[in-house]
């Protein structure tokens, strides 16, 4: 075992820059689940800047647990078997900064607690990645008002700031009907009026 | 469209130049690339202007995805044997150690790369540079850290390329790298450079982190022992992530069998 020491100097990030998507995309990189399979969500959003316009060089990434609020800890996020549900998934986003998942709700991780998608931001033009979290919103199943109102990270942010951290249910369609499929919307700003809360972890 | 009027080398430098020396006044050491850096034009609109919000990890953010045989082939570690021929360019092998803060290797861990070709072009749609794609070189890579925290890379020295961040913007040579760790608030994606580069100066995304030492830490260093005989030139440069926050158990820092 290694003792505990003074923690060595982190290697800095940066910017990933405008040439990824021919690196960091995979087949199925955004389909945790087939899409429209049985009890599947599509979690979905745009990625903005600070004038309010879509960031069409972006990645975003999700990391969560499992319906039955487990850490997945399975291999097989870049080939996907169709089966295996990994809890990673990679999503850039379109010309028109919007970026799609396929997965499935986050239980709770422990008893309680409010149930999220953990977030990482990458773009062009963003020089360190950003974290945030995506928060079931208190009508989705597993979900509750009470968990929200509960819940320590958004007890500490500012009451008009909380909403940019909770998705959103969409309305639903006559496609969303006939496959069931529950939309989730999460967006992103990275800067303005609507800045999303990014988090600094311990350490950072 | 009229092409934008570019600034001059000169004007950057001197933006550069003075964030460096409020820098060296506020003397407080910052190990991070500033998100907030005006000579990179392309962060104006693209950074927070509020500041992070702390947050103690919870139990998905003290774990992390997890990666194994079904997702890496070997031959992805050797970015020059993906096609028919040979690259062009001079072959290399850059190899190093993982570890998070407390110097425990990140094992079994995904590494992913992307890069330039030799004459310092990517095989990108975005990519207008007029230099020739190499048909014998993609330039993607992907490997898992060993038991012990090791990656490994053979592929081709990248070349420096211009970009439209001002007139005769150019980049310092560089590989993409990409590593997840232990636990979530562990992701990160930087760039690799090489010793030595008279761009550095330049160059508005390394100044970035304005602590010339931080900077360093992202120089590999030329390394004879890596370099083989009649093969390739070896670099060596290690990744620590950010600290962990987990307790870690046994088959963390066990060398496990999966
Ligand atoms: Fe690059």
């Amino acid at each position: 075992m290694t003792t505990p020491s003074a923690p060595l100097a982190p290697t800095p990030g940066q910017t990933v820059g405008p040439f990824f998507h021919y690196a960091l995309p995979y087949p199925g990189d955004r389909d945790l689940v087939p899409q429209g399979s049985p009890g599947s969500v599509r979690l979905h959003g745009t990625v903005h800047d600070g004038a309010g316009a879509p960031v069409p060089d972006a990645l975003v990434e999700i990391w969560q647990a499992g319906p039955d609020g487990r850490v997945v800890q399975e291999h097989g996020s870049l080939r996907r078997d169709g089966f295996t549900f990994t809890g990673f998934g990679r999503a850039s986003t379109t010309r028109a900064g919007h970026y799609d998942f396929s997965t499935l709700l986050p239980g709770p991780t422990d008893p309680g607690a409010a149930p999220f998608f953990a977030v990482t931001v990458f773009a062009r033009g963003l020089l360190h990645r950003l974290f945030t979290r995506a928060y079931l919103p208190a009508d989705a199943p597993g979900a509750s008002a009470e968990a929200l109102a509960a819940d320590r990270l958004l007890a500490s942010v500012e009451e008009s700031r909380r909403t940019t951290l909770v998705a959103t249910t969409d309305a639903p369609t006559p496609a969303s009907a006939a496959s069931g499929v529950l939309g989730l919307r999460f967006d992103i700003h990275l800067q303005g009026g609507s800045e999303t809360v990014f988090l600094a972890y311990p350490g950072h | 469209m009229p092409e934008p009027v570019l600034a001059p080398q000169a004007d950057v430098d001197a933006e550069m130049a003075a964030i460096t020396g409020a820098y060296e006044q506020a003397g407080v050491v910052e190990t991070q690339p500033r998100r907030d850096y005006a000579p990179y034009r392309s962060s104006l609109l693209r950074h927070p202007t509020k500041s992070l919000h702390h947050a103690d990890p919870e139990t998905i953010e003290l774990w992390a995805p997890c990666f194994g045989p079904t997702d890496v082939d070997p031959l992805e570690a050797d970015l020059t044997v993906q096609h028919t021929g040979e690259p062009i360019g001079e072959r290399m092998v850059v190899t190093g150690r993982v570890t998070d803060g407390e110097g425990r290797p990140v094992r079994h861990q995904l590494v992913e790369i992307w890069q330039a070709n030799a004459g310092g072009r990517y095989v990108h749609k975005r990519d207008q540079h007029p230099a020739a794609v190499d048909p014998n070189f993609t330039g993607v890579g992907r490997c898992l850290t060993d038991g012990d925290g090791w990656y490994r890379f053979t592929t081709i020295k990248p070349g420096p390329y211009p970009w439209k961040n001002h007139r005769n913007a150019w980049r310092p040579a560089h590989i993409h790298f990409s590593m997840f760790g232990t636990e979530f608030t562990q992701r990160v994606v930087t760039q690799m450079y090489f010793p030595g580069d008279p761009l550095f100066a330049l160059d508005p995304i390394f100044r970035s982190i304005v602590d010339p030492a931080a900077r360093a830490r992202l120089v590999a260093s030329y390394d004879h022992d890596v370099t083989t005989h009649e093969w390739a030139t070896g670099y060596r440069w290690d990744i620590v992530l950010t600290g962990s926050n987990r307790t870690l158990t046994e088959t963390d820092t066990e060398d496990g069998d999966h």
